[in-house]
């Protein structure tokens, strides 16, 4: 298990390789299908994430008090973000993705261009992933977007996740859908 | 005092959004058993922690609560209209517990409805007459959006697939959602199909299939060999839980044939995540809902 934390280094982004299994710790902010849109159109991004992580996650946010009280929380399918990914990596200095399912060739090469790494979190886990969010430090968009495409800032701890791919152009997903595909094609030539 | 309809509902909402059904959990801790990797043991681990995380403090099993479908049966006569507007009153509370996400967006203008409600629309209702009911049974699934986006139809016969007018191509057809699907649905999945209809009824009886437990088979012979060979091969093509690899792809397929045109030859396929979440409940209703 290797420990990553924020603010995410370059070397330790580059020191990690696909299928190494991972703990995220420190703040992650949440981006999703209306926040990349913005982004692509020309929105300028609230928060700092030079060197952050973006999680492509809608939560089930619970007004409790003067805050938030995340109730549930993991990755939704990052492909839809494809189009916009790679031109976010470099605008914004991210080191660490976020999500689930894996990501295109442009996100592939931006990670190994500009030192980024894509990590799968495990996808529906809601009740195991809001016991890692420590504590709610902003939200932005809230009106714009509505709580679940909002743009949240959290502080975390200990946020399971998997390699998916790495800053060598190393792609779990990509092997598992080419070896697949082979055993597809070989059940297609079985008898019915 | 005697519960209301209302809050009938809202206490199977609750209980559906935060309770995996007993029969995925055991496929999920078979699957744990059976793992061939540590990336594959530590996603079923994580499943099952989330699970009884879940259940034990009454939130959601996943984030994203899903579209709510409720498919009631009924007696003859029951005013349906009392019952939706039992469902919408429900979930405006479920909603504000918690227990479901801000999860309903107006298509046009993008701005998110935040009580999951509009009414006469959201949620889905399905009804059914039953001449021999005396009771009101409802089943709820909630099915979300990573899963429904892997959902596909195809038409036969489909020539890039090999897939022609018989079981065989239907097989193709079957293997091949699986294979789309990866990890973007939240694999292990399960298929529920319906071959035949039209394109809007085979969507129907297909997601009406994930209903049935995972132990169930289909009473035709034909379709029960079909739905225990592609489950089979599907577990033999190694895209595991959440496409990570491994050796368990899919936890059930489910499989119902309606009639057809001759013209048109469906195969109808509702991908759904490990989190299926279903659960059936007899309303009491106090003399019926009339």
């Amino acid at each position: 298990m290797i420990e990553l934390r924020y603010p995410f280094t370059e070397t330790a982004v580059r020191a990690l390789r696909a299928g190494d299994v991972v703990r995220v710790s420190g703040r992650v902010c949440t981006g999703r299908d209306r926040f990349h849109k913005f982004l692509a159109d020309g929105g300028t991004c609230p928060v700092d994430l030079r060197d952050g992580a973006l999680f492509h996650c809608g939560p089930v946010a619970v007004p409790e008090g003067d805050g938030w009280r995340i109730a549930a929380a993991g990755p939704t399918t990052s492909i839809r973000e494809e189009p916009y990914e790679a031109a976010t990596i470099e605008r914004l200095g991210l080191r660490v993705l976020i999500g689930k399912g894996g990501m295109g060739a442009d996100t592939l090469e931006a990670c190994r261009r500009f030192g980024c790494v894509y990590l799968q979190a495990v996808g529906g886990a809601a009740a195991l992933t809001a016991q890692r969010i420590k504590r709610v430090i902003g939200v932005h968009f809230l009106q714009a977007f509505g709580a679940t495409e909002a743009c949240w800032e959290w502080e975390v701890e200990g946020l399971e996740a998997v390699v998916g791919m790495d800053a060598h152009g190393e792609d779990l997903f990509a092997r598992v859908r080419e070896a697949s595909a082979a055993r597809l094609e070989a059940l297609g030539k079985e008898e019915a | 005092m005697k519960q209301t309809i209302t809050d009938q509902l809202a206490d199977l909402i609750r209980l559906n959004t935060s309770s995996l059904p007993d029969d995925i959990e055991r496929a999920l801790t078979t699957a744990r058993e059976e793992a061939s990797s540590p990336a594959e043991a530590q996603v079923l681990d994580a499943l099952l922690e989330n699970a009884r995380l879940a259940r034990d403090g009454a939130t959601p099993v996943c984030q994203d609560t899903g579209t709510l479908t409720f498919f009631f049966s009924v007696p003859p006569r029951t005013d349906v209209d009392a019952l939706r507007k039992a469902a919408e009153d429900a979930i405006v509370r479920a909603t504000a517990n918690g227990w479901l996400r801000r999860n309903t967006i107006d298509t046009l203008t993008g701005a998110s409805i935040d009580t999951n409600v509009l009414p006469g629309e959201m949620p889905v209702c399905h009804f059914r007459t039953d001449p021999a009911a005396k009771t009101v049974t409802v089943s709820l699934i909630q099915k979300g959006g990573g899963s429904e986006n892997m959902s596909r139809q195809f038409s036969l016969p489909d020539t890039t697939l090999g897939a022609g007018r018989d079981l065989d191509g239907v097989r193709r057809c079957l293997l091949r959602a699986a294979w789309e699907a990866q990890g973007y649905g939240c694999a292990p999945g399960i298929l529920g199909v319906c071959i035949g209809g039209d394109r809007a009824e085979g969507y129907l009886v297909a997601k009406e299939q994930l209903l049935r437990p995972l132990d169930d088979h289909s009473p035709t012979p034909d379709l029960s060999s079909l739905e225990h060979r592609v489950l089979r091969e599907a577990n033999s093509l190694g895209i595991g839980p959440m496409g990570l690899g491994g050796r368990t792809t899919l936890l059930g397929v489910k499989i119902a044939a309606r009639l057809r045109l001759p013209a048109s030859y469906f195969v109808t396929v509702a991908y759904c995540c490990w989190a299926c979440r279903r659960h059936t409940a007899t309303l009491e209703t106090e003399g019926g809902v009339s």
